[in-house]
């Protein structure tokens, strides 16, 4: 009588914890729910139920491993706590070298995106040709469409792998662009001042 | 204090100040990549290192870093200059500053973004290539098979010949026709070219016109034309029937400049490779003599008038 009742005991959702722990070890990019729910052939619901059964599972201080949900799904990373280790084993080459020029890019294609390199251009005042191509290279975006028209120049998006690096569940994560920097208003009022100045 | 001297280290380049301009006007260096604000801060800075106003150095600055930006903003915005002027000062103030905000915010977006960065440089994850990164299911609209087999039948059809008939084109040689028009010369003192080369096909008839600038060229004869299309007259020129280089009968073909030096003085200039790429013509044009074969470049060029009649 052993079997049966440990049959009825089993949690169900702790099995499909179980199932959703393989499937992430196996990725090797964030998987969606929608994604996880497909391969384990069960309803989302569930499969959220089963996720923060995981998530206090793999979290900081309890395990080395810690799930995270980022770029718009859920994956294992490594505890801080190890950073220190991890860091003499790998580095993080996406982000090694990245100038305050493909910072700059990388901000408008993410705020403005899918931008074209004129646009960029327009916007920073220099060239973006090397930026752009620097920030592809690390994958950090990737091309989406053309602009307009014949002969159009091609738009750039940032890629899941932008929020996988800056820990952004989504791009939704961003700030606001409206909480950054000065308003229209106030430059225009110190661009009026200084025309005062100078006609006095 | 030379303001040329000046010693800059960009994200573009590095070096003196009049290397930079030299790399700008061979246009090696494009004027967008130049930040042109740190030109002004490191020329600034190195004014600030001296005591003395230097007015002179500054006005020659203030006159290359002015032909700079102007460099830099017509390359920027090749288009845009229309646009601005449209607008009423007010207006551009208006743009400008709106401009200038939308930069503000992006920077320091990319501040946010950098601090970001540092907040997150002790989280490890696992990236790269992804074998085994979930295939998403292309989802197709029920297709008929029929559709398919009408398309490949469409695909499996042979495609339409390709027409070589231009391929069997004879071209009679130019030098063929100087001849010719040397011998009516002899008899006549003009004639008419239309009625000389009427009867003739018509990829004759254009080889026979070329013959006609060859020998126009030479200075052999004479061409009237009363209006386009009207009958075009040959005649002998007037003052010397023929040019006094050429000996009568061999053609004036043009000298090489420098002949004199390697070659011996009067050997005609020709073509040292053989026409392999002119079969049909090739057979007549052995029977011809060396010099005459300036005229297989002519013939090419025949061919290509036959060609885009």
């Amino acid at each position: 009588m052993d079997r049966p009742l440990r049959l009825i005991t089993a949690n169900p959702v702790d099995q499909l914890a179980r199932t959703l722990e393989a499937l992430l070890v196996v990725a090797s990019a964030p998987l969606s729910v929608d994604e996880l729910a497909e391969a384990a052939a069960d309803d989302a619901e569930r499969i959220e139920l089963a996720l923060s059964l995981l998530s206090d599972r793999y979290r900081e201080g309890r395990s080395g491993i810690v799930l995270e949900q980022v770029a718009g799904g859920y994956a294992f990373r490594a505890a801080r706590e190890a950073a220190e280790a991890c860091a003499r084993l790998f580095e993080r080459p996406v982000e090694r070298g990245l100038s305050q020029a493909a910072l700059e890019t990388l901000s408008i294609v993410a705020y403005l995106g899918p931008c074209s390199r004129p646009e960029i251009a327009r916007i920073r005042g220099v060239a973006a040709d090397s930026a752009v191509a620097g920030l592809l290279e690390r994958g950090l975006i990737a091309e989406a469409g053309r602009d307009e028209g014949v002969g159009g120049a091609v738009r750039y998006r940032t890629t899941p792998l932008f929020e996988r690096v800056f820990g952004l569940e989504s791009a939704a994560a961003l700030p606001r662009l409206d909480d950054l920097g000065e308003s229209t208003e106030e430059i225009r009022e110190r661009l009026h001042s200084v025309a005062v100045g100078k006609t006095a | 204090m030379i303001v040329r001297e000046l010693e800059l280290d960009l994200d573009a380049f590095e070096g003196p100040f009049d290397l930079l301009l030299t790399l700008l006007l061979k246009e090696e260096l494009e004027p967008a990549d130049v930040d042109m604000a740190a030109i002004v801060v490191a020329f600034v800075e190195r004014l600030a290192e001296r005591e003395e106003l230097d007015l002179e150095a500054c006005g020659e600055f203030l006159v290359l870093i002015a032909a700079l930006l102007e460099l830099k903003a017509r390359a920027l915005f090749p288009d845009e200059e229309a646009e601005l002027a449209d607008l009423e000062p007010e207006e551009a103030a208006e743009e400008l500053a709106r401009r200038l905000a939308e930069y503000r915010r992006m920077k320091e977006a990319a501040a946010w973004l950098t601090e970001r960065l540092a907040g997150e440089r002790d989280r490890y994850f696992r990236i790269g290539p992804a074998p085994l990164a979930p295939r998403p299911e292309r989802k197709l609209a029920p297709q008929d098979p029929e559709q398919l087999a009408t398309a490949l039948r469409l695909l499996a059809a042979a495609p339409p010949e390709v027409s070589l008939s231009h391929m069997a084109l004879r071209f009679p040689p130019v030098s063929q026709f100087i001849e010719r028009f040397r011998a009516v010369l002899r008899g006549r003192r003009r004639f008419d070219f239309d009625a000389e080369v009427g009867s003739l096909p018509r990829v004759d008839q254009a080889v026979a016109f070329l013959a006609l600038l060859e020998l126009r060229k030479a200075g052999e004869i004479a061409l009237e034309q009363a209006a386009p299309f009207a009958p075009i007259r040959v005649s002998r020129p007037a003052a010397t029937p023929w040019p006094a280089s050429a000996p009568a009968g061999q053609s004036p073909a043009p000298q090489m400049p420098g002949a004199a030096a390697g070659a011996p003085a009067g050997e005609p200039y020709h073509r040292t490779v053989p026409p392999t790429s002119a079969p049909a013509a090739a057979p007549q044009e052995a029977a011809v003599d060396a010099g005459k074969e300036s005229t297989i470049a002519n013939e090419r060029t025949a061919e290509w008038i036959v060609r885009s009649a």
